[in-house]
């Protein structure tokens, strides 16, 4: 055993890396839930996003492109859920479902000529003196701009939330649908624009994984992040910051469990795997006796009634 | 402008229909798709929706649908159950593991013993299993008010790692060569559920999804407390009303859907699966919550929604081995039909009126 | 009921007539755990049946149905093939082995062939490759390559298979570079590309400058990459994308020689039930080209063991040896028999830490 192998500032910048495909997903999927609706599709939406902005980079060359690329795809899968429970009125968790199915099977149809390819490398940070810092540089200023927009996102989604009038109807809505809509508010509209917000962000989070962090596309490479992004939010209790904290908590138990295998730490291995759900459960548990942090009409559909 | 109104009742001729116009459009679409993909659509639909029931090989593949949908529908049932009543039990994978180890790990205790006894008590220790694990989110619900959907999930992943780890140990093979997985559980006959008439597919599981489907039907239909279920997802005000202690309704719904999750485990790994693997579960937990929605999460219904999803399986299989579709256009094809019966059953529930303009 | 189960058998065997007599084409199925494009295993296993249609033209008919989960659905898969005429099947995971058996038994005459499994019947053979040997070649050369004498290696599962590989590469390491060691994580998945990410750029944190991998996508190649002087090798496939550097060389798996003789075998009538390991010398186990970031001599030196262990000369385990708590395994000229090697559960001397049980 040698615990001094581990560097804790290199430990710090990868699990940063870690989590940004998780947070990303997260932050969308936070703006969702806060609006009341309930997307158990992210997992097929950041697969799209994944193999849309791994093949968009691949064809033109530019990594700008693919996360574009990556949100649109996002954006446009998430309006079959949009049909589905906004239009059509359909049962919110089995839309997710199916959503997440059609998702992974349309990804691997798309990928089909993109296995084996190496795509161009995004660029990373590299500013002259910061970036050689000794502790600061690695963590602070030396990652790949999405790694940043994802904080950034974060910031803007909480004062979005907290300080705008935007913010303030997106809550109404999540909080008591028919309250809004007799205050003149368009549920609908409002509902809509938050799920492809949510999309956005997953195709966002898909393409970080399919081009940043392994980077190659083979199907089925999202290997269940949409499912922890889920559970995060309620780990977060909907809360931007506190989605941020999870995201390198979760990111970081992986990574701390690797770093002490290879340091030679006889571990058991699968419950430290675990150890991520348990601590949601008892997050959970805990945020439980505050009724408050759950969006009240979150999972139930909106019809007006006029 | 067009515009949706809410019919007063659930319109019973619409309700009846739309899984034929669903299937129908789903047909259409996917069609489209296989030829896409450059392949004859007709004969890529029939190969799915008729080679198993009609084709040549059919005496095979009918029982097959059984087996394919039988774990499916008892889950499907003990979720439903929970649904209408507003309790969203989404952790059936992780209660479908644990009674599978539970129960295979019961039956394996009294290796190589050959008794009577030993399948009755893997039965009862699957269910326990299952329903342990369903107990944990409605203990905390009851008690603290947790989010019952959010742990079930989470239980799932936990479930997943208890799986790998009792497969490379606790589980494994002493005769094995240290591969990973258990005993195959096919060839120890006093755990073996086998087919209980050779060729029909007909197993233990298969008799107690349909005898989860009639217990359901009276349930909902005939006792008190299928009728508070039913009121407590209709009505909760009037449910409380009348008296409906809502933590005892909790405490039911999941028990029962786990320890129905736990059985279909068992039943799948005493019987067609065999053996505790590292990749044991395929999803049936999470695929089950789609087939209560597409029954409507009527007993009825989602016996045959059941059977309509192992069709697609099994037809979506055929297709690939005799057509050479990938796996990933079946899949493709399985969400569109779901986004159709999903995107239909609109029209049970509300009425298309054109209405002079006016703003909603 | 009876009589239905009479009929059913019946009509299975008026399927298996039919479909003999119906075609002269030789139908060979294949069975894949994963999609075929994984960019690894399955991947690999299914340029093996393009070159068994690109071998036989006309003469022979390939099928295969993907992603298909170990268990009652792989069994359902094989019948499907075999009551639609294959005359042969290769089923290519593991996980397939009791499936194959049971439907091997209902069709006693289509032949079956089961990959890394080690139950055979009259009409089922089991295959496997000595990856092991491969992993010597990758040793030998990781251990010239290491500057830090930090080698990494990612895992799958604790498991045979993967045990030998990781003895294999390290007794070769340690042969040219005693100062060497290993360190080995094991990510407890088959298949998740950013945890495997996440393992080699931790291996490297801790100072590896030499990754192993026993795991199929290239995520590790592109931590690599990245972090500029650490060397990788390709796993499955060639992912010569990454070379010349940071791969320098790989580990491929060649199932096209094995899958073209065994088709070839059953055409001519001469199909025998076989226990088969083949290694680099029968060209199951590829070595990709050795790039030039290697040293001349070390590639030399490293083509040398390939050609002793292809001709047999020598043998990736030969004594002495010692097991990890230093008790004697092999003595001095002796070399493991194929036993010991397929249930594989210790490490040998020199290695740290224990096997997860």
């Amino acid at each position: 055993m040698d615990l001094s192998a581990i560097n804790p500032v290199l430990l710090i910048a990868s699990l940063m890396v870690a989590a940004t495909p998780i947070l990303l997903a997260a932050i969308g999927e936070l703006v969702v839930e806060k609006a009341g609706v309930l997307n158990l599709g992210v997992e097929g939406m950041m697969i799209v996003g994944a193999i849309a902005g791994f093949a968009i980079t691949v064809e033109s060359g530019s990594p700008f492109f693919g996360f574009i690329a990556a949100a649109v795809a996002g954006a446009i899968l998430s309006l079959l859920f949009v049909v589905l429970t906004q239009v059509a009125q359909a049962n919110q968790v089995a839309s997710g479902l199916a959503l997440t199915l059609f998702g992974l099977g349309l990804s691997a149809l798309m990928g089909q000529g993109y296995v084996g390819i190496k795509p161009p490398a995004t660029p990373k940070l590299d500013i002259p003196v910061l970036s050689d810092l000794p502790v600061v540089g690695p963590i602070l200023f030396s990652h790949d701009l999405v790694l940043y927009l994802g904080i950034a996102l974060t910031a803007a989604v909480w004062a979005a939330l907290k300080y705008t009038r935007m913010g303030l109807i997106l809550r109404a809505v999540g909080e008591n649908h028919d309250a809004a809509h007799a205050l003149g508010y368009k549920v609908v509209r409002i509902r809509t624009l938050a799920i492809m917000f949510g999309g956005a962000c997953a195709g966002l989070g898909g393409a970080y994984i399919s081009l940043i962090r392994v980077p190659q596309w083979t199907e089925g490479m999202t290997a269940g992040v949409g499912w922890i992004a889920l559970a995060l939010v309620v780990f977060a209790s909907w809360k931007p910051w506190r989605a941020l904290l999870g995201a390198y908590l979760f990111g970081g138990v992986t990574v701390v469990q690797l770093n002490l295998q290879a340091a030679g730490v006889a571990i058991p291995v699968e419950y430290l795997a675990m150890s991520p759900y348990l601590i949601t459960i008892l997050v959970l548990v805990i945020l439980s006796a505050d009724k408050s942090s759950a969006p009240a009409a979150l999972g139930r559909n909106f019809h007006a009634s006029r | 402008m067009i515009v949706l109104e809410k019919r007063p009742q659930p319109s019973r001729v619409w309700s009846l229909a739309t899984p034929l116009v669903a299937v129908l459009a789903t047909m259409i679409a996917g069609g489209m798709l296989f030829a896409l993909l450059g392949k004859n659509p007709i004969e890529a639909i029939s190969t799915i929706f008729w080679e198993p029931l009609f084709g040549e090989f059919a005496f095979y593949y009918r029982p097959q649908l059984l087996v394919k949908g039988a774990p499916l529908i008892l889950i499907a049932i003990g979720l439903s159950l929970g649904f209408r009543a507003g309790i969203w039990n989404i952790g059936a994978e992780g209660q479908y593991i644990m009674g599978a180890i539970c129960g295979a790990g019961a039956g394996l205790a009294f290796y190589p013993l050959d008794a009577f006894y030993i399948f009755p008590i893997m039965v009862i220790a699957g269910a326990l299993g299952g329903w342990i694990w369903a107990m944990i989110p409605a203990f905390l619900k009851v008690k603290f008010g947790t989010n019952e959907i959010l742990v079930s999930l989470m239980l799932v992943y936990v479930a997943e790692q208890m799986l790998a780890s009792v497969s490379l140990g606790l589980l494994k093979n002493p005769e094995g060569f240290g591969f990973p997985g258990s005993r195959n559980l096919q060839s120890y006959d006093s755990a073996h559920n086998a087919e209980l008439i050779a060729g029909t597919g007909m197993h233990w599981g298969v008799v107690a999804a349909f005898v989860a489907v009639i217990f359901a039907y009276v349930l909902l239909n005939r006792h008190m407390l299928g009728f508070h279920i039913r009121l407590t997802g209709e009505a909760p005000r009037a449910a409380k009303f009348a008296g409906v202690k809502p933590a005892r309704l909790i405490l039911f719904c999941l028990g029962m859907s786990g320890a129905l999750a736990g059985l279909a485990g068992l039943f799948e790994v005493s019987g067609p699966a065999g053996q505790i693997s590292i990749d044991f579960n395929v999803g049936y937990g999470f695929t089950a919550i789609i087939v209560a929605f597409l029954g409507r999460l009527h007993p009825v219904g989602i016996l045959l929604a059941g059977l309509l999803m192992a069709l697609t399986y099994i037809g979506g299989e055929i297709a690939q081995g005799s057509l050479g579709l990938p796996a990933a256009a079946i899949q493709v094809f399985q969400g569109m039909l779901l986004f159709f019966l999903l995107a239909l059953d609109l029209l049970t529930n509300f009425r298309i009126a054109i209405r002079k303009s006016e703003v909603a | 009921m009876k009589l239905t189960s009479l009929l059913a058998s019946a009509a299975m065997a008026l399927g298996l007539a039919t479909g003999a007599v119906a075609e002269d084409k030789t139908k060979v199925g294949f069975v894949y755990v994963g999609p075929v494009g994984d960019g690894g295993w399955t991947y690999e296993h299914n340029k093996g049946r393009l070159a068994v249609e690109e071998q036989f033209g006309d003469k022979v008919e390939t099928v295969y149905v993907e992603s298909v989960p170990e268990g009652p659905d792989a069994e359902r898969v094989m019948t499907q093939m075999a009551l639609e005429g294959a005359d042969l099947i290769f089923t290519t995971s593991f996980g397939y082995m009791d499936p194959t058996i049971n439907v091997a038994k209902k069709f006693p005459k289509v032949k079956f062939e089961h990959a890394t499994g080690y139950k055979t019947a009259p009409n089922v053979s089991v295959y496997s490759a000595r990856f092991y040997e491969g992993r010597a070649v990758q040793g030998h050369i990781a251990g010239n390559m290491t500057k830090s004498n930090i080698i990494g290696y990612i895992g799958s599962y604790p498991i045979p298979e993967v045990i030998r590989g990781i003895n294999s590469a390290f007794i070769h390491a340690r042969k040219v570079n005693p100062d060497v060691q290993f360190k080995i994580v094991w990510a407890y998945t088959w298949f998740d590309p950013a945890k495997e990410a996440d393992a080699a750029k931790v291996l490297i944190e801790q100072g590896a400058d030499v990754i192993l991998q026993h795991t199929d996508s290239t995520a590790p190649q592109a931590a690599a990459q990245a972090a500029g002087n650490v060397v990788t090798f390709g796993q499955a496939s060639d992912m010569s994308e990454y070379a010349p550097f940071p791969r320098v060389s790989s580990i491929i798996d060649d199932w096209a020689p094995y899958y073209i003789a065994r088709t070839q075998a059953v055409m001519d009538g001469t199909w025998e039930t076989a226990n088969t390991w083949h290694g680099i010398g029968e060209g199951m186990v590829a070595i990709g080209e050795i790039s030039d970031a290697v040293p001349a001599d070390v590639k030399a030196e490293a083509l040398a063991l390939k050609a002793a262990l292809g001709d047999g000369s020598y043998h990736a385990f030969t004594g002495p040896l010692k097991k990890q708590d230093g008790s004697d395994w092999l003595a001095d000229g002796e070399t493991a028999d194929d036993g010991t090697l397929a249930g594989m559960n210790f490490y040998v001397e020199g290695l740290e830490g224990d096997i997860p049980q």
